[in-house]
């Protein structure tokens, strides 16, 4: 494929990995990275039903098991759920508005590897047998107080992973300003590109808030600081401030993508136009927006106030306008419609009513008089999870299936996909219906046990049944991948057969330099209009094919993401060792060489030449045929 | 993207720091991180304001007593001017006069060098007076709110030596034009920071 002699052999392939800055690569390399996060979190999750299966259990420790819902929560959010998003962002969005490559191609892969370390650095604490045991929150009234080094893995390990979300979000950014096709205007562009754009803006202004907060938190553990320490004149409810000015857009940030996937899949299957799409795209920004006025609706109990309250109450409320909005049109994007129920259809039917379950429930908490009622206890769990995982994962796993042919050039198995579905569907609400009950029921949330006859028996075990059957189906889904990826068989440019946007004119998986001449858009739904005009080739090209400039690979980023990951050991340990300090500072000047050695050396990329390009398509036709 | 082109004052763009893909690229992504910057430090004043003034039950320091006008006075103004030399810097990038933004730049440099030796001490007087960064609420907040703006100048003190130096033999070009004007946006930034510490630390702090 590439014009570049290649070696090959494992050393070489691996090189190629650790080294790539191709933007579908990277894209793999977090679905991967993600996958494996959310199978540790999945793990976490199974072992806190199972503690929860009957009353008085002893399966874990009170204290082992507030490492697992800590782990449980920070792991799924930060390093499952977001990456596989960004990792379909970056394969997916560049096709989807014709470009060549992200903005910044090193630095989208500066920001996977602070990814990669960071989670590593968080999940090293289980070795270490002191685990982050404040809760995914971390509210500081805890964390302050959590003995031995589990917090301090949760603020460094967060900090670095962080720090490569951010990244993420400029480059996702200014890629879609500046590097659309001729003719894709904003209001042409594809609904999951949009909510790229949406979720990285609100990336852009909610992560350096966390950055502080982690900061804060990070000084008053190891430095002396006394940010919340109210003996030393601190307070603790800045830290929930600071979080939930992040906390709370993150919520939208992870289910605006999803709500992408989803307007993708209703247009494709059901073979019509997205309805709706310009309030479709004013309802995403609106989300955006409202996203940030919300926060403390996380804090109703906290004591600020009836005007606090009430202001947040009705912002709060507020959301469930431009999101009934987006419910209606994916709903009259159906209605007469040609439906074709895929596994991905399966996914986005089903998430209508689930997502719908969850924000409902949200609704009723964004009432500050019942939030004081159902505060902290299993219907906020149901909430949350009926919102993440009825939204998010469903999102996730429809975008799984609709996009790995594109990126793997290999179908899934349709009837496997369909059985994950059932498996995960059914468990899923079998799992966390039923919490809401449990909520009402008295029983607090983040508990270790319960004793017997309060009622909670048969509401747990059914709770931890449905739990197992989510785990039976992702298993099933985990095999389909294993079986597809060893069958391999090809697939052709536009595998589902109805597909609408750029990402479906191009071979599977596309080549490294994406599309040989930049296209022409000539509307939304680019390539629907090509098929009902009958172009043989698909694209429109803006301009003959001409020498393509591409950016060399780099070992760079994942060094000075190596040297943050040496200071973060340096920086938890310097006040116990007398080594602590010196590897603090070794980390931070190994990642500012290779910083500099990024600055000196001039890195202006290859020609692919026109000559290779035109041999490419021609192997790619002769392939096809 | 050829370093090779020879430019001359006639041939050179109107906005040669956003002249190819990659300049608007970095021109733009530049922008939307000054964006993300301003929320930080967003964080860091509502923080001071909140924590300001307190500390454990005994602790003596008001920021009446602490701060002294004269010192933040100077510093302010080596600021200030830093920034207006840059402008001048920038003046000589747009008319492609190299050695003229060398020297401009580099004058930007020492202003902030002063700017930067003037915080030192001032802090290492707090600190000898028992104004530590452990001693309180407050004086957490203060030296992580100054001091991140301190550690950005410096920051921007080695980002544009590493300018001048590296390009000093190579002159203006479409590649490095990019990294000259970002920085310029950079040190506006600074600046327009710290007039919000001048004012929200400082001036609030004496007058109460």
């Amino acid at each position: 494929m590439s014009s570049v002699a290649q070696k090959s052999g494992f050393g070489a392939t691996l090189w190629d990995w650790l080294t790539t800055v191709d933007h579908k690569k990277i894209g793999i390399l977090y679905l991967l990275g993600g996958l494996f996060f959310f199978v540790l979190g999945g793990i976490e999750a199974m072992i806190i039903r199972l503690q929860l299966i009957t009353p008085n259990n002893d399966l874990v420790s009170a204290g082992l098991f507030n490492d697992l819902i800590t782990m449980h929560g920070t792991t799924m959010i930060f390093l499952a759920a977001m990456p596989i998003l960004f990792g379909f962002m970056n394969a997916i969005m560049p096709l989807q508005i014709g470009a060549r490559d992200v903005a910044f191609p090193f630095i989208n892969s500066l920001g996977f590897w602070m990814f990669a370390f960071g989670g590593l650095f968080l999940n090293i604490s289980w070795l270490f047998g002191e685990v982050p045991d404040a809760g995914w929150t971390s509210y500081a009234s805890l964390s302050l107080h959590s003995p031995g080094h589990g917090v301090d893995f949760y603020a460094i390990g967060l900090q670095i992973a962080g720090g490569g979300t951010l990244m993420a979000g400029i480059n996702f950014l200014v890629t879609i300003i500046n590097m659309r096709a001729p003719g894709m205007t904003y209001m042409r562009m594809p609904l999951f590109t949009w909510t790229t754009f949406v979720a990285s803006a609100m990336i852009l202004f909610a992560f350096p808030p966390l950055t502080v907060g982690l900061f804060f938190l990070t000084f008053d553990r190891m430095f002396g600081g006394n940010f919340f320490d109210h003996t030393m004149g601190g307070n603790t409810i800045i830290w929930e401030h600071i979080f939930w000015i992040f906390g709370h857009p993150e919520v939208y940030i992870l289910i605006l993508p999803a709500f992408g996937i989803f307007s993708e899949v209703f247009s494709v299957f059901a073979r019509k136009r997205l309805f709706g799409y310009t309030a479709m795209v004013f309802a995403t920004v609106l989300i955006g927006f409202l996203g940030f006025m919300v926060w403390a609706h996380h804090m109703f109990t906290v004591g600020l106030g009836p005007t606090a309250n009430a202001i947040f109450a009705v912002a709060t409320m507020a959301i469930a306008v431009p999101t009934g909005v987006k419910i209606f049109n994916w709903l009259l994007t159906m209605w007469g419609g040609s439906i074709k129920v895929t596994t991905p259809m399966l996914y986005a039917l089903g998430f209508i009513p689930s997502f719908v379950m969850g924000g409902v429930t949200g609704v009723m908490q964004g009432a500050a008089p019942l939030d004081y009622q159902l505060h902290d206890s299993y219907f906020i769990v149901a909430h949350f999870h009926y919102v993440i995982v009825g939204g998010v994962v469903l999102g996730i796993f429809a975008g799984l299936h609709y996009w790995w042919p594109k990126m793997f050039g290999t179908m899934l198995n349709e009837l496997l996909g369909k059985i994950t579905f059932v498996f995960f569907f059914v468990g899923f609400h079998m799992t966390f219906l039923i919490q809401h009950w449990l909520g009402f029921w008295g029983m607090p949330r983040r508990v270790w046990t319960f004793m017997d006859g309060q009622g909670w028996n048969i509401a747990n075990l059914v709770s931890t049944i449905g739990a197992l059957l989510m785990a039976i189906g992702f298993t099933v889904m985990v095999i389909n991948i294993i079986m597809t990826t060893i069958k391999n068989e090809p697939v052709g440019n536009d595998p589902w057969g109805d597909g609408r946007t750029l990402e479906w004119a191009i071979p599977s998986p596309p080549p490294f330099y994406n599309f040989p001449a930049t296209p022409l858009v000539r509307g939304l739904d680019t390539l629907w209009i090509e098929k009902m005009e009958g172009s043989k080739e698909m694209i429109t090209p803006a301009e003959p094919i001409t020498d393509i400039h591409m950016p060399n690979g780099s070992i760079i980023p994942m060094l000075m993401t190596l040297g943050l990951f040496i200071a973060g050991f340096g920086a938890m340990f310097h006040q116990e060792t007398s080594w602590g300090l010196g590897v603090l500072i070794f980390g931070l000047a190994f990642t500012f060489v290779a910083m500099a050695a990024r600055s000196l050396k001039d890195d202006l990329g290859y020609y692919v030449t026109k000559e290779q390009i035109l041999q490419d398509q021609e192997n790619s036709k002769r392939g096809r045929n | 993207m050829d370093l090779n082109t020879k430019f001359t004052p006639e041939t050179w763009p109107a906005h040669p720091e956003r002249a190819t893909l990659e300049a608007k690229n970095k021109f733009v992504g530049f922008w939307l991180f000054l964006g993300g910057e301003t929320i930080l430090f967003a964080t860091l004043f509502a923080t001071y304001m909140a924590l300001k003034n307190k500390g454990p039950s005994g602790f003596g320091f008001t920021t009446q007593e602490l701060y002294t006008l004269p010192l933040v006075f100077v510093m302010t103004m080596l600021l200030l001017t830093s920034s207006l030399t840059s402008v001048y810097a920038m003046y000589h990038l747009k008319s492609f006069n190299f050695k003229k933004m060398q020297l401009w730049l580099g004058l930007t440099a020492l202003l902030g060098l002063g700017f930067l030796m003037l915080e030192v001490y001032e802090f290492s007087h707090y600190v000898q007076e028992g104004f530590t960064f452990s001693n309180s609420a407050f004086s957490s907040s203060f030296f992580t709110l100054v001091g991140t703006h301190g550690f950005h100048v410096a920051v921007g003190l080695v980002w544009v030596t590493l300018l001048i130096f590296r390009n000093s033999k190579r002159g203006l070009n479409l590649y490095n034009a990019t990294k000259y004007y970002t920085f310029s946006l950079y040190w506006h930034f600074i600046d327009v920071v710290w007039v919000f510490i001048f004012t929200v630390v400082y001036l609030m702090g004496v007058v109460g």
